[in-house]
């Protein structure tokens, strides 16, 4: 497996990608604007990318993901996808009749430069129907820029204030990142008991993870409604969870609708958990309830009961930025040393609150005492050789590592996204406390069954 | 229930105009045998907004042909996504030859950026090749285009010849923008011209010292299959000098020359090459099929006839015997459970007809059926190959013109023996999949979404095979859905051992206790009964 990736660290310098740990911003875009309650993302390009997003996404999820295209011919390359564009949005209306249709672009039509916003005013669009559109080209970022920009989009678009002599409601708008639904349900639990009123968008619990009923729903009922949307401008402040998918949205809305936000990492893992609740507690001069308190203390029962599993053990983490980086801080509580951290979004000054992963996972590294190699904007070919150079105890990342945890024979922990060869993972969050009881039996789980699988019959344990 | 002239109208109905009148040329209510094969449109646009299973030019250049070559460096020129969305996800297996070479896991771009787009790719993409040759030493890179760059005028193809010089290696620069076409098929045109035009007979070679030497063309090894059937080919005697492209390799290709016989297997991607190693070196095609059990035998004994030789005719026919002696009673069983049910049938360009046969030997009898991305031909047969008008959108596919090799051009059977051969096996042939359906079902070219979930309506299948993007809408309504495409990651289906596994997987997924799970017991029992059941009062 993977034979041909030496040891040897080859400079690279095409800026080429071999193994990429990213993808491209519409996927994103289209994951995002499923958190949309009846809403049909649309991709406007050729058909092809559509039918790679809406593939990936449909492996990841293992439900059904509705999506159109403009289906560009070579004639709408020459000439612009306007009309495509028209076209597309009647047909849409008329046929899949969502309320609402997302429009993101491709590189297609980047390259090209249509003019979305004139397309969308000179289209047919029904009464009470609402067309919106966010760009993004797939030769910036990756599909978390793409995620970013759809979730900006949504506050642009829809975000009002309502409220007179900056009024603002008691609740608090969360902007949950790309997270499974799964997450995205567990935050919202959390402030549910926190007992805070919120609005979270996008939100695609109810609509990727939808029950099996014998019927075929197009729109199922998840997803953030567009009055939901509009009233996100009157909310006494908002939470964005991970800085490169949602950052920019908060920034957005306080520029918009003059809503204070505060940036956090992904609640994944006790910290960031902490710091989550503190920030509901603090701005609602809210105690943290028992039932929310009891949940930590078990966690940190467990952390304790089993920390010799994993103390000082070496782990390389790879994926999306903010998971990743939340994931790093986890592993470091847990005693565990991350010594590989890489992602393939590239950690640059791409608009606001993408700067600096390898700044901030540094500084955690650092702080633990930890040396580590950190990189944004890698890809596997480097994890790997990284690997070779210094091995690791276990790998933490999407599907794709299961190539690099082969080859090297090391335990693996499915984790982010895109997870292609095991199910269930958009069901059991893994944010909260109780996530990160969930993150601490995978971890344990990979590691005790190599332990059993590499013992001598005289060594091998009952308990351990 | 049959679906009748009436009824299709009510369900297309809520089509706006344009796209009425568009869809229903697509579709084909199958009258009583005749012997010419009713019309339909293929390979025409999806129009916009349609929720479509097809893909793009790059998908079927990049991702179905050339991608599986194994011992070659695949280089996507573009930004991440189409790279990364055709890495590992076809199931195309592969094994490395005797030269150890196989980057089937690796995956290669240039990860194109603003400024690329900007200022251009050619350097970047030129460093990547020489990256690629200094730690892979692949047998040769190829270069896919995707959308962005034939926009911005980067020439792939002078890249490639001076990273030829540079490296001593064969480069092949694919112009197979996803605009380009309609369909996945326009990248199947483009990657097999290229393959024509340079790789096949790009060697010294002259002639294949192994008897019985064939081609197996359009077979990808999708779970194994081109292995199965490379195990039956070798069971009986044959040689196989080449696959393309399944399992294939770069060297091998080289080599294609010298067959004797080339079997094709998917009609759609391939016949054209098929035609021109005819034209080129004298080499007849056979159609062949080796999903279901009748179609690997029919094949098997066209394959004997072509060669004549009777201890290779004894061969089959005991290998065949051994066969199915060996699986019949284990289908038998796989049969009682499936017996009497109906499925659809709607895959790329091919399977859409291939399985049909393999369903029928199960019990299982297919009600409607069409292809994503096929063309008249793949529908209604080979004779309507010169009456089909090259739109817009095929004329910017270039054609590929070649003419008998002057040194290896053989005449490699009799033209006396090959007629009659006709007669009987399908040489040079193809009926195409409208003359095999029955009466009273119905043909779907690009069937979408909104049809998809229609037709199921009206005709309640039992079983739905397509792709991965409808699976679990199907699967939603409470029918079990099998993907074609992937196989849902098991396989071979392909030969002897193939309609086992298929038998199995497919009652299997009527089988499975799981359906009954759907409604809720409370469901269909009154509350108030339940409480008196109960006890309580
Ligand atoms: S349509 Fe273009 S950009 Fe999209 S996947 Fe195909 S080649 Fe890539
Ligand atoms: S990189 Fe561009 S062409 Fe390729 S899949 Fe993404 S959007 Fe489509």
């Amino acid at each position: 497996m993977l034979e041909y990736t030496p040891k040897e660290m080859i400079k690279r310098d095409s800026g080429g990608m071999i193994n990429p740990a990213k993808t491209c911003q519409p996927v994103g875009a289209m994951y995002a604007a499923l958190g949309i309650h009846s809403c049909l993302p649309h991709s406007h390009g050729s058909q092809g990318c559509c039918s790679f997003h809406r593939m990936h996404l449909t492996r990841h999820f293992r439900d059904p993901i509705m999506a159109s295209t403009s289906s560009f011919t070579e004639g709408a390359s020459v000439f612009g996808g306007g009309a495509n564009l028209k076209t597309s949005i009647k047909n849409v209306f008329a046929i899949y009749n969502p309320d609402v249709i997302a429009i993101h672009t491709t590189c297609l039509s980047e390259t090209i430069g249509d003019d979305i916003p004139t397309a969308i005013r000179q289209s047919e669009i029904p009464e009470g129907k609402v067309v919106f559109h966010a760009n993004t080209p797939s030769y910036q970022g990756s599909h978390i820029t793409g995620f970013s920009n759809m979730t900006n989009a949504m506050v642009t678009y829809f975000s009002e204030t309502k409220l007179a002599d900056g009024k603002k409601e008691k609740f608090v708008n969360i902007i949950p990142g790309f997270v499974n639904p799964a997450d995205m349900r567990e935050i919202k639990r959390l402030t549910e008991e926190m007992g805070i009123k919120y609005i979270m968008f996008p939100d695609t619990s109810g609509v990727v993870d939808s029950p099996m009923t014998g019927k075929f729903e197009m729109y199922p009922s998840g997803g953030t409604t567009i009055p939901e949307l509009k009233k996100t401008g009157d909310a006494k402040f908002t939470i964005s969870l991970g800085r490169f998918a949602s950052q920019m949205a908060a920034e957005s809305l306080e520029k918009k609708c003059k809503i204070p936000f505060v940036s956090l990492k992904e609640p994944i893992g006790i910290k960031a958990t902490d710091e989550f609740l503190m920030a509901l507690r603090g701005a609602f001069a809210t105690e943290i309830p028992e039932s929310l308190e009891c949940e930590r203390g078990q966690l940190v029962d467990v952390m304790t009961d089993t920390h010799f599993h994993f103390h000082g053990k070496k782990v390389a983490i790879f994926g999306d930025p903010d998971v990743v980086t939340a994931m790093t801080e986890f592993c470091l509580s847990l005693g565990m040393l991350p010594v590989h951290v890489l992602t393939g979004t590239p950690g640059g000054a791409l608009g606001s609150g993408l700067g600096g992963f390898e700044q901030e996972v540094k500084a955690m590294l650092n702080e633990a005492g930890v040396c580590g190699n950190v990189k944004a904007a890698g890809d596997l070919f480097t994890l790997h050789q990284w690997i070779k150079n210094e091995p690791v105890d276990l790998l933490i990342g999407n599907t794709y590592g299961k190539y690099i945890a082969r080859a090297e024979d090391i335990p693996f922990v499915r984790f982010g996204f895109p997870i292609l060869d095991r199910a269930i993972h958009p069901y059991m969050p893994v944010t909260g406390y109780r996530g990160a009881l969930r993150l601490i039996e995978q971890i344990s789980d990979a590691l005790l069954d190599r332990c059993d699988r590499d013992a001598a019959d005289e060594d091998f344990e009952l308990v351990m | 229930m049959a679906i009748t002239e009436e009824k299709l109208g009510e369900v297309l109905g809520v089509y706006p105009e344009k796209v009425l009148v568009n869809r229903r040329r697509h579709i084909v209510l199958k009258e009583p045998d005749t012997e010419t094969a009713q019309q339909i449109e293929a390979n025409t646009r999806t129009l916009p907004g349609i929720i479509t299973n097809r893909g793009c030019a790059f998908a079927g250049c990049k991702g179905v042909v050339v991608g599986p070559i194994k011992d070659m460096v695949h280089i996507v020129h573009g930004p991440v996504g189409c790279a990364f969305y055709t890495w590992g996800t076809r199931r195309n297996k592969a094994k490395a030859g005797d030269d150890g070479k196989n980057y089937v896991n690796y995956c290669f771009t240039t990860d194109m950026q603003e400024s690329d787009v900007v200022f251009g790719g050619e350097k970047k993409l030129a460093k990547l090749i020489d990256e690629a040759v200094a730690i892979f030493h692949p047998n040769a890179i190829s270069i896919a285009a995707t959308c962005p760059v034939g926009l911005i005028g980067d020439d792939i193809g002078a890249v490639a010849r001076a990273a030829e010089e540079r490296h001593g290696i064969q480069v092949l620069a694919f112009q197979c923008e996803g605009y380009k076409g309609v369909s996945q098929s326009a990248g199947h045109h483009i990657a097999n011209n290229m393959l024509m035009d340079k790789v096949i007979g790009n060697s010294d070679v002259e002639t294949c010292d192994e008897p019985y030497a064939v081609n197996l063309l359009g077979e990808y090894n999708i779970g194994g299959d081109g292995w199965e059937i490379a195990r039956i080919l070798k069971d009986i005697g044959y040689h196989v000098v080449c696959v393309m492209t399944g399992d294939g390799s770069y060297e091998d290709m080289k080599l294609a020359h010298t067959a004797d016989l080339n079997l094709v297997q998917c009609h759609r991607s391939i016949n054209y090459i098929a035609e021109m190693l005819e034209i080129k070196y004298g080499t007849p095609w056979l159609k062949v099929n080796f999903i279901g059990i009748k179609s690997t035998c029919d094949s098997l004994r066209a394959m004997a006839a072509y060669f004549g030789n009777k201890d290779l005719m004894q061969k089959t026919e005991e290998i065949i015997a051994r066969e199915l002696a060996r699986i019949q009673p284990v289908i038998d069983q796989y049969r009682k459970v499936c017996e009497g049910k109906t499925a659809f049938c709607f895959v790329g360009g091919s399977r859409g007809h291939h399985y049909q046969g393999l369903f029928s030997e199960i019990g299982i009898e297919t009600v409607l059926a069409g292809y994503e991305f096929a063309h008249r031909d793949d529908y209604e047969g080979r004779l309507v190959i010169p009456t089909i008008k090259k739109d817009a959108d095929s004329k910017n596919i270039p054609d590929l013109h070649v003419e008998a090799d002057p040194k290896r051009f053989r005449i490699k059977i009799a033209p006396e023996r090959l007629a009659k051969l006709k007669e009987k096996f399908p040489f040079n042939e193809y009926k195409g999949l409208i003359v095999d359906m029955k009466e009273g079902t119905i043909v779907v070219d690009d069937l979408n979404h909104f049809e998809t979930e229609e037709f199921i309506k009206i005709l309640h299948p039992d079983i739905v095979s397509s792709g991965i993007k409808d699976k679990y809408v199907i699967q939603k309504m409470g029918i079990p859905s099998k993907q074609l495409h992937s196989y849902d990651y098991s396989g071979p289906y392909s030969g002897f051992n193939g309609a086992v596994i298929f038998a199995r997987d497919i009652s299997m997924s009527f089988a499975s206790p799981t359906w009954n799970y759907i409604v809720p017991p409370w469901k269909n029992q009154p509350f108030l009964n339940a409480t008196i059941n109960g006890g309580d009062q």
